[in-house]
């Protein structure tokens, strides 16, 4: 397997820089890593492919990524209100596909998450389809499989 | 002495009197613990309570179990719960429906673990019991150790009574009680109304969201009747609405209702306009819906049909409560299911249309999507507010909650039934005046 160690390094450097705004509630900047068509896809069913076509627990679109960060900002929802802290951990991180505009990657993520004083785990695999722009990425798709998204989940007040 | 219990106690050897006049006792506080206007706050934690709700309410009425379209062919299965014993939904050859306990006539194992799926038959892991898709015993085994112990025929998964309305399936532990169809009774009406948003095409289960939430069932069954807590609790995703959608959910001060339809089902109108999606066709269509008209038109729909499809995929604009675990909520199911005393599963199932366009379907999704499920824009607030009413009535060793607003403010509805405003809790009153029944009824066993 031959590795192209600098691409790897600018792609883990991306996730844990996402990851990290993520954790700090840095989301007017998190807006801005994604393109404008770009797709933020948490499915519900985790052998679905055809995405659009499929129920999800979310499937945000430009609009519906301003309004979920929104709800998350504006203090009118009670549930964002008394949401904790998270600390989410992403590595095993691969590329899939290393192309001159858009690289695939894919890695492993557990968010740990603080709510009414009890912890939370959440196990996911995280795919993102990245854009090249300028020096760096914009995300052009970031799918969240989450290891239970089978199962019966607590409910979600931050954005994976 | 007349006292009969259905579910055997948890110890046979001990089944004494005073053990089955605590019990007794049980169902009998518990019915006395709700008051036309109030139920006691101790309904949502009381583990002896929970027991014996399991056994009076949920192995004793009509319990939802899944809608004809999630099993589409024969052969095609689910699996479901009726309170805490798993069942499987499954259609057999000859495309007759049966509900049958997930439970292996040998040594108990369940037979099928899927959530669904397709298959010639059900196997037991442990020992290979292989059962029809009607439950009946086909084959084990090396049979001939049950040479004259037992015929297989005496050994079908348990089957329970399974009747349907408008392709809702229902099922029941109990051969007795009346027939859906007189249970549903005054709901039937608004399921007729409901299932009209296949926009013309027959309605289908699209997928579904799950998620739990640490607090009592009822508390859930609650909530889908009340109309009160919108734009409080709901405030966030109402601003995320375009101003002419954000209108339509202002709905308090409008002219909705709620409607006693007996049984413990309730219908809660909150938008009156759209109770019936066949009708005013020719209204203009709404900013949010566009979109999904152009989509329609670039495929060739005629314009009467983009009108009927756009109108279908807002939803109703009313939900119907049916006692004790589903709702129909304006565009989806809601169902519950009682883990614990504090503890609930809830479903929230996504409906479109069998065969109808995509973008339909898709802009249905999409909707459920923004509000519903784990992380929808509504569900996590409601989550939020359920949770604190479990954990705030622990307070005190005596309360009550109070299900008595619009009590004095009644009038019949169209249909001669006891209604409220909108924001009434007559809805509540209803389903709580069926649980003290079944409850009350209990005792007399």
């Amino acid at each position: 397997m031959r590795s192209n160690t600098q691409l790897l390094a600018q792609v883990t450097e991306f996730i844990g820089y996402e990851a990290d705004l993520l954790d700090h509630k840095g989301y007017q900047e998190w807006l801005s890593l994604w393109t404008e068509e770009g797709l933020y896809i948490v499915p519900a069913d985790l052998k679905a492919t055809d995405y659009l076509n499929t129920l999800n627990l979310a499937l945000d679109d430009a609009d519906m990524r301003r309004m979920r960060v929104a709800r998350l900002e504006n203090g009118e929802s009670v549930s964002a209100l008394s949401v904790g802290d998270t600390v989410r951990m992403m590595s095993r991180v691969r590329i899939l596909e290393a192309g001159d505009e858009v690289v695939i990657a894919r890695c492993a993520m557990t968010l740990n998450e603080l709510r009414h004083g009890k912890l939370v785990s959440y196990p996911a695999n995280v795919e993102y389809i990245l854009r090249r722009v300028g020096d760096g990425f914009r995300m052009e798709q970031k799918v969240v499989k989450l290891l239970h998204a089978d199962g019966f989940l607590r409910t979600v007040s931050f954005i994976f | 002495m007349t006292i009969r219990r259905t579910r055997p106690l948890a110890n046979e050897e001990n089944k004494n009197m005073s053990a089955l006049i605590e019990l007794q006792n049980i169902s009998l506080k518990a019915a006395e613990l709700v008051e036309e206007g109030r139920v006691h706050k101790s309904l949502y934690s009381d583990p002896a309570i929970f027991e014996e709700e399991l056994d009076l309410v949920f192995n004793n009425t009509w319990v939802f179990v899944g809608h004809e379209s999630e099993v589409p062919e024969a052969g095609s299965f689910k699996t479901a719960y009726i309170g805490r014993q798993p069942v499987i939904l499954s259609r057999d050859r000859k495309m007759n429906l049966h509900v049958l306990q997930n439970r292996c006539r040998h040594r108990g194992a369940t037979v099928c673990e899927a959530r669904k799926g397709k298959t010639k038959a059900f196997t037991c892991p442990y020992h290979g019991w292989g059962y029809g898709l009607d439950g009946s015993l086909r084959a084990l085994p090396k049979p001939e150790e049950y040479a004259g112990v037992f015929d297989t025929s005496e050994m079908p998964l348990e089957s329970l009574r399974v009747e349907t309305y408008q392709g809702m399936v229902f099922a029941t532990f109990k051969n007795d009680i009346e027939p859906l169809e007189d249970f549903l009774g005054a709901a039937r009406k608004w399921i007729d109304l409901f299932m009209k948003q296949g926009g013309g095409y027959p309605v289908k289960v699209l997928g579904e969201h799950r998620f739990n939430f640490p607090g009592n069932w009822k508390i859930q069954l609650e909530n889908t009747t009340d109309a009160y807590h919108f734009p409080i609790v709901h405030k966030s995703f109402v601003t995320s609405l375009d101003e002419a959608t954000a209108d339509i959910f202002d709905f308090l001060d409008g002219e909705g209702f709620v409607e006693d339809l007996g049984n413990g089902h309730s219908a809660m109108v909150m938008i009156p306009q759209l109770v019936d999606l066949e009708a005013d066709l020719d209204q203009p269509i709404p900013p949010r819906f566009e979109a999904l008209a152009q989509e329609l038109r670039d495929e060739g729909r005629p314009e009467d049909e983009v009108r009927k499809l756009v109108r279908a995929a807002h939803g109703t604009g009313f939900n119907l409560n049916l006692f004790p675990n589903v709702s129909c909520s304006m565009a989806f199911f809601r169902v519950l299911r009682p883990v614990s005393v504090g503890e609930t599963e809830i479903q929230h199932v996504a409906l479109g249309g069998e065969g109808a366009p995509a973008p339909f379907n898709r802009k249905r999704m999409r909707l459920h999507e923004h509000f519903q499920g784990p992380m929808g824009f509504g569900t996590p607030d409601d989550g939020e507010a359920w949770e604190r009413v479990q954990k705030g009535s622990m307070a005190g060793t005596d309360g009550w909650i109070l299900v008595n607003r619009g009590m004095n403010n009644l009038h019949d509805s169209a249909d001669g039934n006891v209604a409220g405003a909108v924001c009434s809790e007559t809805g509540m009153r209803g389903a709580y005046r069926q649980y003290k029944k079944l409850m009350a009824a209990g005792q007399e066993k």
